[in-house]
């Protein structure tokens, strides 16, 4: 069953971005947008978020936050950029403390240009999420399949 | 009087889930219509409970997992015990020892926000828990029996006799369904303070036990306040329908309040309640 597509709860960061792409990200929960249609809440909680929502090109303070909030987050996760910020480090990027982009702290799967990005393709960018999100998923069933496979059979074996 | 309990609690723990998922479902839709919303589909609580099912088991200590367990069996325990027409005061020491359970499951982690969390449910324990013994005995008053079989069968309308503890009762009753501006310890919006209070830790599997739980939990309130209204079935339909419906009006038009006021309008509650029932034995006494 796939309810992992119906019900993706977001948590957002913001990793040093100047608050345009935030602003945008909120507008998704307005009236207007109203994400919740597909299920989608905004969560303040790691360990109940399945879309890590990041925006800004991270500086070196935030560097062990941004680590430890998605390691904190359980699989199947996915980590969308939004923002030109967050995938390359934008107008920032020559900055001293400036990591340049989200991508050389945690893996990123989905990169969502703009300066600010706007709301529908922040929208978009979660439905392309989803997908990957799903293959996670499927990947993940099948791992802990196989491991149950294999430590039956050694179970027999010995 | 043989088997007839024991149907009322199979078909209660068969049910519940699904009625009270489609209470949160509808819920939701209505919410969002009030704030001008579309909102998500009606199954969208099951779709939830689903997925967390099939996230990965993420656990900081494995006692939290049992007490989780225990406060899901023993809110079904407790709706159980009261669709079977049991002691209606038995039912609320499970129903309280049941709070006990995710309390303490809350506090088996280490993390501060669970620990807050946790402190603000046993401060909700403190304000609802006077008024809800208060309203086992009012219905006793009426009734002349705790055993909830012989008051929902009784042909005296509870609610003209006890108006204010249908409305300390109904006071509460948003603290219970976790309803600003009581929902202090955790709460269903996407609010984000204190990060997630009591169900912080939780995640996956354990955080959709006590969504199950919580599901128990309002069939059961919404069943508590139909014995109110139990002599005329349809009109207690009606009155549980139209109380919810105060409730979901309620969430959206007020902020959420600091614990010290959730405890003073708890307490203020259970006077209302003390109250009516001091003016009801004065009656019952012959004063009038």
């Amino acid at each position: 069953m796939a309810f992992l597509k119906r019900s993706p709860w977001i948590l957002h960061y913001d990793a040093s971005s100047c608050n345009g792409c935030d602003i945008e990200v909120l507008a998704c929960l307005t009236p207007l947008y109203d994400v919740e249609r597909f299920g989608i809440i905004n969560t303040g909680n790691p360990k109940h978020a399945d879309i890590l929502l990041i925006t800004g090109g991270i500086n070196s303070q935030n560097r062990e936050v941004v680590k430890n909030i998605y390691e904190q987050m359980p699989e199947p996760k996915v980590v969308i950029a939004v923002g030109v910020c967050a995938a390359s480090g934008g107008i920032f990027r020559e900055c001293y403390n400036i990591a340049g982009g989200v991508d050389k702290v945690i893996p990123v799967d989905v990169y969502v240009p703009g300066c600010a990005a706007r709301p529908e393709m922040i929208i978009d960018g979660v439905v392309k999420a989803l997908e990957i999100l799903e293959e996670k998923r499927e990947k993940m069933t099948g791992a802990t399949q196989i491991k149950e496979s294999a430590r039956q059979a050694a179970g027999e074996s010995t | 009087m043989t088997w007839t309990w024991l149907i009322g609690a199979i078909l209660f723990l068969i049910l519940a889930p699904i009625v009270g998922g489609l209470i949160a479902g509808i819920d939701r839709i209505i919410t969002a219509r009030m704030q001008g919303r579309v909102g998500p589909p009606l199954l969208q609580p099951f779709y939830d409970v689903g997925k967390l099912f099939e996230k990965e088991r993420a656990v900081v200590t494995t006692a939290q997992n049992f007490y989780v367990l225990a406060y899901l069996i023993f809110i079904a325990v407790s709706g159980a015990l009261f669709f079977a027409g049991g002691d209606l005061l038995l039912i609320i020491f499970a129903f309280t020892l049941a709070h006990v359970f995710l309390v303490l499951g809350a506090y088996a982690v280490h993390s501060p926000y669970s620990h807050i969390g946790a402190e603000r449910e046993l401060i909700q324990l403190m304000a609802y828990e006077p008024m809800i013994i208060l309203a086992a005995v009012g219905l006793y008053m009426v009734t002349n029996s705790f055993l909830v079989a012989d008051i929902a069968t009784a042909t005296v309308p509870a609610i003209l006799y006890l108006p204010g503890v249908f409305l300390g009762f109904a006071t509460i009753l948003t603290i219970k369904l976790r309803k600003s501006p009581f929902d202090i310890s955790t709460s269903h919006h996407a609010h984000q303070e204190i990060v997630k209070g009591i169900t912080t830790e939780f995640s996956g599997s354990t955080l959709a036990q006590v969504e199950i739980a919580h599901w128990y939990e309002n069939v059961f309130l919404l069943g508590f306040v139909f014995l109110f209204f139990a002599w005329n079935p349809v009109i207690g339909i009606v009155a549980v329908v139209v109380t919810y419906l105060a409730e979901i009006f309620i969430d959206n038009v007020t902020a959420r309040v600091r614990w010290q006021a959730a405890l003073k309008s708890g307490w203020l509650a259970a006077v209302l309640g003390i109250a009516n029932l001091a003016i009801l034995s004065y009656m019952m006494l012959g004063g009038v």
